[in-house]
Parts: C-alpha cells; sequence; structure tokens
C-alpha cells in the first residue's frame, strides 16, 4: 500500500473513532437523535461533542509532539514530558485549584499556560546553545521542580477534599468539559501543531546529525525555538484542559514508524492522526466498562503505555547490544 | 573558485585552537589537511563549512565571507561530509541521498532536478543497487559511499570531508579517495582531512600542515611532507622514496629519538 493509501485509511480511522466517541458510553446515542430537542440530544452537546473533540485534538497534540521531540533528539524514548512542559502546565493548574481560581472563568486554563509558559522561557533560557543535551537536561531539571512543587501544594492542601480534587484533575481525564473549554484551547493547540507540522524537513537533515544539518543550511537554533514554542503552546494547551495524559507522545509514533518507515518528516502527521485515534478510542471503551465511575485516561494510558514502553526498552537495548 | 582564509583564528573560551591562519584553496585540486590530534584540523574545516564562526580573520568564498552567507545558499556552495558517518534512523539509502537536495528545495516533494541529481551521485558512487536498502543495513564500505553521494547530490562547487577514510578498509579508502580526485578533476574543489600520511602522499595535490594550531608548512606534497617537518610535527622518524615504479612512498620507521 502506498502512503497516501495509508494516510487515506488513517483519516478514515480518526473520523470512526471520533464517531464511536460521539456515540459511545453508558448511554448509547446513535446520530439520529443528535438534533433532538431531548435529554439524548442535550448530552450529545454539551457532553459528548465537547469531550469527543477534546480527545481528537488533544491526542493529535501528543502523537504530533512526539514524532517532533522524538526527531528533534534522535532519539525514540523521547515524548512531550521530556520538556517539562506538561509538569509545569500541571503545577500551575493545581495552584489555580490550590486557590480556588478554577472557579473563575478560565482560571484555571489561564494559570496551566502561566505555567507551561515560564517553562518555555526557562527552556529557552537554560538550552540557549547547548543543543540537544542541555535541552534535554533543561527539561528534566523542569520537570523534576514542577513535580516537587505540585507535591508540595498538594501536602498544603487546606483538606482531604481539596487534595483529592487536585490529584483527581492531575491524573488526565476528558470528562465533563465544556465547549468553551474546547474553544480556549483549541487556538494554542492549533498554533503549535502548526508550528510543528513546520519542522519536517529540518528533523530529516538531522538524520546526518547536526554538523550535517548544519552544512545544509538547517538553523537549529530556531527549530529549537520553534520545536519549544509548538510543543508548550500545544502540550500546555491539552494539560490546561484535560490534566496529564501520557505515553500517547510515546507510543504513538513508533507504531507509525513501523508503518511508515523512519524518515522523520513522513511521520509527523501520521502520528498526529494515530494519536488521535488512540485517545479517542481508549476514551471511548473507558466509557463502556461497567462499575460506578469511570477509570481515569491518564491512568488507563499508562498503565497501557508502561508494558509496552518496557517492551521497547528490551528491544532497543537488545538492538543495540 | 576560490576558498581564502585570511589570518583566521578560533578559540574555545581561552583555549586557542586556530591561530593566524591565511591559506588559499583553488578549485580543481584535492587539498589535504594534515596534523596531529588536537592541530585544528576539524576546526579549520568547520570554518570553511560555515559551522563554526572564526573568533577572529575570515574566510571566504570568492569574494564573500562564509559566516555571512545566507545559509541555503553556503549550502549550496559547499557541501560537508561530517566526521562520524552518523545516521540517526534507519531511512533508505535514496531516501539518505535525497537529503543533500534539501539547499535546492522550495515547497514539498522532489523537483525533476532533484531526481537527476539524486540518480547522478548514486551512479557516481555506485550505489544504485542498494537504493532501497535502510542505511542501518549496509557496510561501512557502502554506508561512506551513500554518505558521500549524499554531498554530491547537493551539486555543490566545494566538497569538504572531515576524515572520510576513518573505520574503512584500505579496498575502501581506495574507494572514496577515487571518487573525491574524480570530482577534483571534474573541477571541483575538494578538501579532506585525513590521518593516514600515506595516502596523502599519493594522493594530494596541495597540502597544509597543522600544528598546534598555526600553519605549519602549506604547498606540494613534496614540499610538505619531509622527514624534517613530520619529526617536528608529529614526532616521527619517517623516509620518503620513490619505489620501482618511481611512486613516492612514505616510510615510519619509529618515533622521533629524542
Amino acid at each position: 500500500m502506498n502512503e497516501r493509501a495509508l494516510t487515506s485509511l488513517l483519516l478514515l480511522l480518526t473520523l470512526a473513532a471520533f464517531l464511536l466517541s460521539l456515540m459511545a458510553g453508558k448511554v448509547w446515542i446513535w446520530p439520529t437523535s443528535w438534533a433532538a430537542d431531548t435529554a439524548d440530544g442535550w448530552i450529545f452537546l454539551e457532553l459528548r461533542l465537547p469531550r469527543a473533540l477534546l480527545g481528537l485534538c488533544i491526542g493529535a497534540v501528543l502523537g504530533l509532539s512526539g514524532a517532533v521531540l522524538q526527531g528533534y533528539l534522535r532519539n525514540p524514548l523521547a515524548d512531550p514530558t521530556v520538556l517539562g512542559v506538561s509538569a509545569s502546565a500541571a503545577f500551575g493548574g493545581v495552584v489555580a485549584i490550590y486557590f480556588g481560581l478554577n472557579l473563575l472563568p478560565f482560571g484555571l486554563f489561564a494559570c496551566a499556560m502561566l505555567g507551561a509558559g515560564s517553562s518555555i522561557l526557562l527552556l529557552l533560557v537554560i538550552s540557549r546553545n547547548g543543543g540537544p543535551i542541555g535541552f534535554i537536561l533543561g527539561g528534566m531539571v523542569l520537570s523534576t521542580l514542577a513535580g516537587a512543587l505540585t507535591a508540595f501544594v498538594i501536602s498544603i492542601a487546606p483538606n482531604p477534599f481539596a487534595a483529592s480534587e487536585i490529584i483527581n484533575w492531575l491524573m488526565g481525564a476528558l470528562t465533563d468539559r465544556l465547549m468553551v473549554d474546547v474553544a480556549t484551547a483549541l487556538p494554542f493547540m492549533a498554533l503549535g501543531v502548526a508550528l510543528l507540522l513546520s519542522t519536517g524537513r529540518a528533523l530529516d537533515a538531522l538524520t546526518l546529525g547536526e554538523n550535517g544539518a548544519k552544512s545544509l543550511g538547517i538553523n537549529l537554533f530556531r527549530l529549537q525555538w520553534i520545536i519549544v514554542l509548538g510543543v508548550g503552546l500545544a502540550v500546555g494547551a491539552s494539560v490546561a484542559v484535560s490534566g496529564v495524559v501520557g505515553f500517547v507522545g510515546l507510543i504513538v509514533p513508533h507504531l507509525i514508524r513501523a508503518i511508515y518507515g523512519e524518515q522523520p518528516s513522513q511521520i509527523l502527521l501520521p502520528s498526529a492522526l494515530g494519536g488521535a485515534i488512540l485517545t479517542l478510542t481508549a476514551d471511548s471503551l473507558l466509557r463502556l466498562l461497567p462499575g460506578p465511575s469511570e477509570v481515569r485516561l491518564g491512568i488507563a494510558m499508562a498503565v497501557l503505555g508502561a508494558p509496552f514502553f518496557l517492551l521497547l526498552l528490551l528491544r532497543y537495548r537488545r538492538g543495540n547490544a | 573558485m576560490t576558498l581564502t582564509v585570511r589570518n583566521l583564528g578560533f578559540a574555545y573560551g581561552q583555549k586557542r585552537i586556530l591561530d593566524a591562519i591565511d591559506a588559499t584553496f583553488e578549485a580543481g585540486k584535492l587539498t589535504v589537511i594534515l596534523g596531529p590530534n588536537g592541530a585544528g584540523k576539524s576546526t579549520l574545516l568547520a570554518c570553511l563549512a560555515g559551522l563554526l564562526k572564526p573568533c577572529s580573520g575570515t574566510a571566504s568564498l570568492d569574494d564573500a565571507n562564509i559566516t555571512r552567507m545566507a545559509p541555503t545558499t553556503r549550502a549550496r556552495h559547499i557541501g560537508l561530509l561530517p566526521q562520524g558517518a552518523e545516521t540517526h534512523w534507519a531511512v533508505t539509502s535514496e531516501a539518505l541521498v535525497a537529503l543533500g537536495r534539501i539547499p535546492h528545495m522550495r515547497g514539498a516533494g522532489l523537483s525533476a532536478d532533484d531526481r537527476r541529481a539524486i540518480a547522478a551521485a548514486m551512479s557516481a558512487t555506485a550505489t544504485e543497487s542498494f537504493a532501497n536498502r535502510p542505511v542501518t543495513q549496509l557496510s561501512g564500505g557502502e554506508r561512506a559511499r551513500v554518505l558521500l553521494a549524499r554531498v554530491l547530490a547537493g551539486e555543490p562547487d566545494w566538497i569538504l570531508a572531515d576524515e572520510p577514510l576513518a573505520n574503512l578498509d584500505p579496498g575502501f579508502q581506495l574507494d572514496i579517495l577515487a571518487l573525491l580526485r574524480r570530482q577534483a578533476a571534474a573541477g571541483k574543489g575538494v578538501v579532506a582531512v585525513l590521518h593516514d600520511l600515506q595516502y596523502a602522499v599519493r594522493f594530494a595535490d596541495h597540502v597544509l600542515l597543522l600544528h598546534d594550531g598555526k600553519l605549519f608548512a602549506q604547498g606540494s606534497v613534496e614540499d610538505v611532507i619531509t622527514p624534517t617537518n613530520l619529526a617536528h610535527v608529529y614526532g616521527i622518524d619517517a623516509n620518503l622514496f620513490r619505489d620501482e615504479e618511481g611512486t613516492v612512498q612514505l616510510c615510519i620507521k619509529g618515533k622521533v629519538r629524542s
């Protein structure tokens, strides 16, 4: 099958996963009642539609960011969390919940984006001239710091309910999001995605190493800016609306590489589609599991993702041995 | 077309790597840069390729200062084969060679001109037979040829090669040297950093001998690769003689006794 056909197939699968996400749940809502003035119609418009849209966008953002970062760092074990953007955005969100700012319109979103924004600035300062190594170390430091600060805020939460609210949010979920949440996050995600999709040729050039890429006229400094901004905006916004959903950005580029080959530019768009398919499908299946409350998407992804990650590590080590 | 460096100096912080280098490189010739480890060979090449910005002096292509050229323009004129034969993803040989066209590409996809240049580069290096094989599955000798084809695909006027023979067996080293010589004969400027003095003696048109960041000697092989210079720069006791076929040979007898 050629690449165009494959990509068409992925697009179809994305559409199918999106439709599944619109319909599936404790109550199945068929397309016939989507526009109806009934309880089903209300559930569709107010709950299912924003949830499916978020799943689509967040999955695409995570898949694409993972593919770009793995290409840039030339390391198949990188994912969007390595930059510390997710952890910083999460810290911003946690602070918002702690101070009750999440009750204000856009309060939580603004705080989380502020967290993401400051991590972007710090990263650009820390990793200036440092190349990928400075970049990844800076990200690790930020991630650890934001994690520690988040734990600190939880530890000083005034009561168990506040602590549980924070932890619940941190775990990552697409439930109970409104259309206004989608509309707030979308511009940031769209801008981030556009930036990230523009990196293909530079990532390809990096196949030859940094000197090889530079000798081909690629400006690595500019590339780093684009990646930090793109990942910061897109992943920051996705954490701001849904908490931290891990592993999508790690797993999806690998699955896509197995189909499309390893050229970095060739897997960007497919990784975005793959991320959307995985996130939408996983979120739909979670809704269908029996039981009084849903398993959090972030947790489900980790449970599914961890064994995959271990397999990957084993294969990678064997490949290098 | 000429590449020139004037009073070129480079330092990492306080550590001087290159000091007051003056040299002219000519098109149609294979210029070999020699010198012991740490003499500044790769740094000089990186300055010529525009990867490093000299701390003093200039490197220029004809009248244009290489540091100030737009990166894409520079890349169209000067191709670099970096040290270490890095290839990070299992892309096919053909896809790797196609990367050489990046400075020429506008918009998405390869133009007819790009395809012609890629095919020509692969034919010149005899790499067509493994065009569809992932570069990670190639032998060292095959990969070295594919990487050189990548540089040729960009159709640069200048080819700078940083230790292109490293980790290759003699047969493959001779293949690469023959390819570089052929490029020089076709009118391109070729500059190579080499470790092997024997090859320098046999293949170079012009030699630059670096010592501790300074240009110790430059000129023809006979003028530069002399027992006195080798003893001084490399600390080795070496002999040059003509064999029965009239080829100049180098024989390293040992280290200089002090």
